[in-house]
């Protein structure tokens, strides 16, 4: 049976419609996901991000395993940095794609729901021997993101901490109604606002006085078409066991001068490798939306595949990303995608499709 | 028109007859379950459609879905608004929002598709 976040209850009695996502069942709209996709480009949307998982890290040999699994560099990070990595496998495919936290004495991270189990026992795995506590608090806490334009006016004084303060990509801990949380400057919309870890028991206070401070939720349909727009990867989609991070287009997320970790000596053979495909963003010149799965052809010829598309909401029209081989991931790259069995025509589109408006 | 008169298919299109002419639409259940529909694909004129086979496509922003003929015949008119926009048949499914007319042969009936109480039935199931 799927997994259910504190706030579950509250989803169906609020008209969300539930599907099952990485293990969890998770509210995927609660009424038009265009709607929900607005709300967060021009005001503030509120999502239940329980499923993912919440690990901690504590010991001597914290950052030893970090910077065994993990292929950014954790030990330049500051003190309250968040910092994006991938964890991969020794052939250089990516295990998961990860939010790493440095506390004082302490880490955490944040993976995706449907690897959690696989990370975990990775973890263990490669903690053999290092004197590290790896707990799992996925089940004892919850974590809520509020995202848009008006998402930081709207967390004002919601903790006994400034949210406002905090530069993009870094958290602090504080307390919500005197309980501890952490508040961190991150998401995954492509807007501003802030991630919320708070214990699963004040899941629901803090969800229901987000709304009354004007957040609206949304599900992870809307997720998905911001993400999507913001071309931001979705581990199975865009990241999977076969795919690298060079592939990714994520070397920034890899420090290949930082030492050893898992996957490196295969990296430094994949990433000047010139025969593998790469993502790139398409946009379907036609109506109809390329999805998940569809060959991409030039001169009739199969020259990669779609692994996420949808029609924007913001742009009204489709879009896609897609791996393509070498030779085809030019920008402007005209091409052809199958669409149930009818071409029609896209362009290789420079990445993301969608940047806020700075201010 | 009154949903009461109409005939269902399973696949959720409703059909109505008329003479020889059959106008074809999709269920409110469907459109409300589809949400935020971005494009419908409609038959050419002319064309063929026959009873339980795809006659077009209708894209939300989540998935795709086919449009099942809920009877044989040849397409006489399509509801060419729907292409320019498709909130329409959000809004209206069972008058504005229709999809296509098909001339049927004579001597048809719409007899092997569900009455509203049937359907009703079925779609209290799909809910559970």
């Amino acid at each position: 049976m799927a997994l259910r976040t504190p706030l579950y209850d509250w989803h169906v009695s609020h008209g969300g419609r539930t599907v099952e996502f990485g293990g969890w069942d998770m509210p995927v709209q609660y009424g038009s996901i265009v709607e929900e996709h607005h709300v967060v480009r021009k005001a503030a949307g509120l999502f239940d991000i329980g499923h993912m998982g919440r690990l901690s890290f504590a010991g001597p040999d914290a950052l030893a395993l970090l910077q065994r699994i993990y292929t950014n560099n954790a030990e330049t990070m500051k003190n309250g940095q968040v910092r994006y990595g991938l964890i991969c496998n020794e052939l250089g495919g990516i295990r998961d794609d990860v939010l790493v936290y440095r506390w004082p004495d302490t880490w955490s991270m944040v993976v995706n729901a449907s690897n959690r189990d696989k990370i975990v026992n990775w973890i263990a795995q490669h903690a053999k021997g290092l004197a590290v506590n790896v707990k799992d608090e996925t089940t004892t806490t919850c974590m809520i993101a509020v995202q848009g334009p008006q998402a930081m006016a709207l967390c004002r004084a919601l903790t006994d901490t400034d949210a406002d303060r905090l530069a993009y990509y870094f958290a602090t801990p504080a307390h919500y109604r005197g309980q501890n949380c952490i508040v961190s400057r991150t998401g995954y919309t492509g807007e501003d606002g802030i991630e919320i870890i708070a214990s699963a028991e004040q899941g629901l206070e803090l969800w229901e006085e987000l709304i009354r401070r004007g957040a609206k939720p949304c599900g992870l349909g809307a997720r998905d078409t911001l993400r999507l727009e913001a071309a931001m990867p979705l581990y199975g989609h865009e990241l999977t066991e076969d795919l690298d991070p060079f592939q990714a287009g994520l070397s920034w997320a890899v420090k290949m001068d930082k030492g050893e970790f898992v996957g490196r000596e295969a990296l430094l053979r994949r990433r000047d490798d010139a025969r593998l495909p790469r993502r790139v963003g398409l946009e379907i010149l036609g109506r109809r939306a390329a999805r998940e799965g569809s060959t991409v052809l030039v001169a009739g010829r199969p020259v990669g595949h779609v692994t996420s598309g949808t029609v924007t909401p913001t742009l009204n029209k489709p879009i896609a990303m897609a791996y393509m081989e070498p030779g085809h991931t030019a920008s402007g790259t005209l091409c052809a995608v199958d669409v149930r069995g009818r071409m029609e025509e896209a362009r290789v589109t420079p990445l993301p499709f969608y940047r806020r408006p700075k201010g | 028109m009154d949903p009461k008169t109409l005939r269902y298919a399973k696949s959720h299109e409703w059909a109505h007859l008329e003479g020889d002419i059959c106008t074809v639409g999709l269920t409110k259940f469907a459109v409300d379950q589809l949400t935020d529909i971005i494009f419908i694909d409609l038959p050419n004129l002319e064309d063929l459609v026959a009873e339980g086979e795809g006659f077009g496509e209708i894209e939300s922003v989540k998935a795709v879905s086919d449009l099942y003929s809920p009877i044989t015949g040849d397409v006489v008119a399509i509801n060419e608004k729907l292409e320019t926009d498709p909130a329409i048949i959000s809004g209206d499914p069972y008058d504005k929002g229709w999809l296509i007319k098909v001339k049927v042969e004579p001597g048809t009936t719409l007899d092997h598709l569900m009455t509203l109480e049937q359907y009703e039935k079925q779609i209290a199931s799909e809910e559970h």
